[in-house]
């Protein structure tokens, strides 16, 4: 579904990706998992366009996607849950849901997404008026992800999820992403530092460090890689 | 001298002090009881208003000047209701709107004038030719940031008096362009102060519906969203840059139209009228009122447009007394007289003057 090939970013001088390739195939989850500064965000940030200065090839349902504006992008069905969930503080949970069909002009299916959304997580509906801002950082994530899946993703591509969160909120927010995988067929892209917890959801995953991937595997092999329990499970 | 100035202007800044404050409490307590208003009640209130507005001529009658201080009131309102398009819907800091309502005031008098053109067709093209002005300084300066636009609309604003004062023979310099006709429509001219109101108040009831559908529309969210959270906006599909251009041009556009409206009423235009203090008033407007809030704005275009009318005795304090009703807002109002905040509804707001407990405790933060 995704086919991202050699791709290139740059932050002035500072070259953030050296040419990575990975792909996401429909119905995977696929994490990508990588230390402080490894270029995670980056690449979602490429594939979602927020960063022009990117270069290679990116392939969406076989069409290449790179000269691309955001819009474009997520009219195609690619949406990204920002690191640190960035939620509308000025608006309410309703309003910053509506954001995310923004670009969607079936109004029906609007309603009924919405619908949708407020069965699953309940404790949105009983916020709808609340605005943004006030939310608690658990609810913030779950607003980030539901207002994602208001714009119809096809390929839903998260940042750290678990950031700042307390453990228990965090097994609720990985249970809901593997629901959402397993019951609506959603492919999901993941970046976490939390690879333990990404791992236990992934089918696949991609090790990044400095700009490049050294590892890719099942996520069961991973788990199981020396390499990796030392240094991204804090183990060994 | 100097110390009877500096007693005067301290006396001042109570009074206005306590009559801020007064003020906003009273405009929180009207807000509140709108608000939690129904549907229903509230659709009388507005129809309530409606007759209100078009009785007010009549009810003034045997006093042109405080009709004609309503007109100016309404040309007010249009301009800082365009303004609060900019400042509170984009979230774009522009202290030159001025040169929109000169270049609005000027196309309407040089097509009028000098090309012998409609009224209503130069209205229209007023419209037009400040949007395109609008549009085209919106393109290159709705990338920079904050302060560095601000200092570009500045410096637009000067460009365009400038330009004005040195048009030679087109803008025929600072004296102006007189002469300018009355609109006339099936040969009943505008010419009493009655036809002008209801054409006034007609573009400002426009302009308030043109400003409420924008903020809520899908446009209006797109641009809280932007105001809030730039990328994340981006990260919906939003383009930033296009609905901030958009909102510019649309500002522009009305603020033309208001100088139409201007020039046509004094039948005369000329460049002291469109200075940099024109454009810091209309700043004002919109802060006094509350950045962003439709009514606040209204509010504060009113006070303003009133206020130099009852300062005509004191004229040399005049901008003082601006600049201290700044500093005051500031320090006891920041968020204007009727906030965004405050039209969301919530707790009924109370009448305590002062926070005692505040004053005693130091500040949490
Ligand atoms: N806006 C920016 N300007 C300059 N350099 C940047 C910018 N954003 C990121 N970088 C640099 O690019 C590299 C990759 O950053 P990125 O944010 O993609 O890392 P990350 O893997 O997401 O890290 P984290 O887990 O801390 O979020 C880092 O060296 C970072 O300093
Ligand atoms: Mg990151």
């Amino acid at each position: 579904m995704l086919e991202v090939k050699n791709l290139n970013a740059h932050y002035g001088a500072i070259h953030a990706l050296k040419g990575i390739s990975f792909t996401v195939n429909k119905g995977e989850i696929v994490t990508l998992i990588g230390s402080n500064g490894a270029g995670k965000s980056t690449t979602l940030n490429s594939i979602s366009g927020l960063i022009k200065n990117r270069k290679g090839s990116i392939k969406f349902e076989d069409e290449e996607i790179i000269k691309c504006r955001t819009d474009e992008i997520v009219k195609r069905g690619i949406v990204q849950v920002p690191e640190g969930r960035r939620i509308f503080a000025e608006l309410t949970v309703e309003e910053n849901l509506k954001m995310g069909a923004y670009l969607r002009n079936d109004s029906d299916g609007v309603k009924k997404d919405m619908k949708k959304v407020f069965d699953m997580f309940p404790r949105l509906a009983e916020r709808k008026t609340q605005l943004g801002g006030t939310l608690s950082g658990g609810e913030q994530q779950m607003l980030a992800i539901a207002r994602a899946l208001l714009s119809k993703p096809k390929l839903l591509m998260l940042d750290e999820p678990s950031m700042g969160l307390a453990p228990i909120i965090v097994e609720q927010i990985f249970a809901f992403i593997k629901e959402m995988n397993e019951k609506d067929g959603l492919t999901i892209l993941l970046v976490e530092q939390n690879a333990n917890m990404a791992l236990s959801i992934a089918h696949r995953g991609y090790v990044l460090e400095t700009g490049n991937i050294v590892l890719s595997d099942t996520a069961e092999k991973l788990r199981t890689d020396d390499e990796v329990r030392k240094a991204y499970l804090g183990e060994g | 001298m100097f110390f009877k100035v500096l007693l005067n202007l301290t006396i001042a800044a109570l009074v206005l002090y306590i009559v801020v404050k007064f003020l906003s409490m009273l405009f929180d307590q009207v807000t509140f009881w709108v608000t939690s208003l129904e549907e229903k009640k509230r659709r009388y209130l507005l129809g309530g208003f409606g007759i209100f507005l078009i009785a007010l001529p009549w009810l003034t009658a045997g006093n042109p000047y405080l009709l004609r201080t309503i007109l100016i009131v309404g040309i007010y309102i249009i301009l800082a209701l365009s303004l609060n398009l900019i400042i509170g819907f984009a979230g774009q800091l522009s202290i030159g709107h001025a040169a929109f309502y000169a270049i609005g005031a000027y196309t309407t008098a040089l097509l009028t004038v000098s090309l012998g053109l409609n009224f209503w067709l130069a209205f229209i093209l007023s419209f037009v030719v400040a949007g395109l002005f609008g549009f085209l300084l919106g393109v290159p300066i709705l990338r920079l940031k904050g302060d560095y636009l601000a200092i570009a609309t500045i410096g637009f604003g000067e460009i365009v008096r400038l330009a004005l004062i040195n048009g030679g023979d087109i803008t025929r310099g600072p004296a102006g362009i007189p002469g300018i006709p009355s609109p006339s429509i099936f040969g009943f001219v505008f010419n009493d102060n009655i036809s002008w109101y209801y054409f006034i108040y007609l573009m400002v009831v426009i302009t308030v519906i043109i400003s409420y559908n924008l903020l809520n529309s899908r446009l209006g969210r797109g641009l809280i969203a932007i105001r809030d959270d730039e990328i994340a906006a981006e990260a919906m599909g939003v383009k930033p840059s296009y609905l901030k251009i958009l909102v510019f041009t649309l500002g522009a556009a009305l603020a033309g139209i208001a100088g139409s409206i201007f020039a046509s009423y004094i039948h005369y235009v000329n460049p002291d009228s469109y200075t940099y203090l024109e454009s810091v008033t209309m700043l004002m407007m919109v802060v006094l009122g509350g950045i962003g809030s439709i009514p606040g704005v209204i509010v504060g275009a009113a006070i303003l447009a009133i206020l130099p009318e009852m300062l005509r005795t004191v004229e040399l304090y005049r901008f003082a007394i601006y600049g201290l009703l700044l500093i005051i807002m500031m320090i006891a109002r920041p968020e204007g007289m009727i906030s965004m905040t405050s039209l969301r509804g919530g707790k009924k707001p109370s009448w305590q003057f002062l926070k005692l407990g505040k004053l005693l405790k130091p500040s949490e933060d």
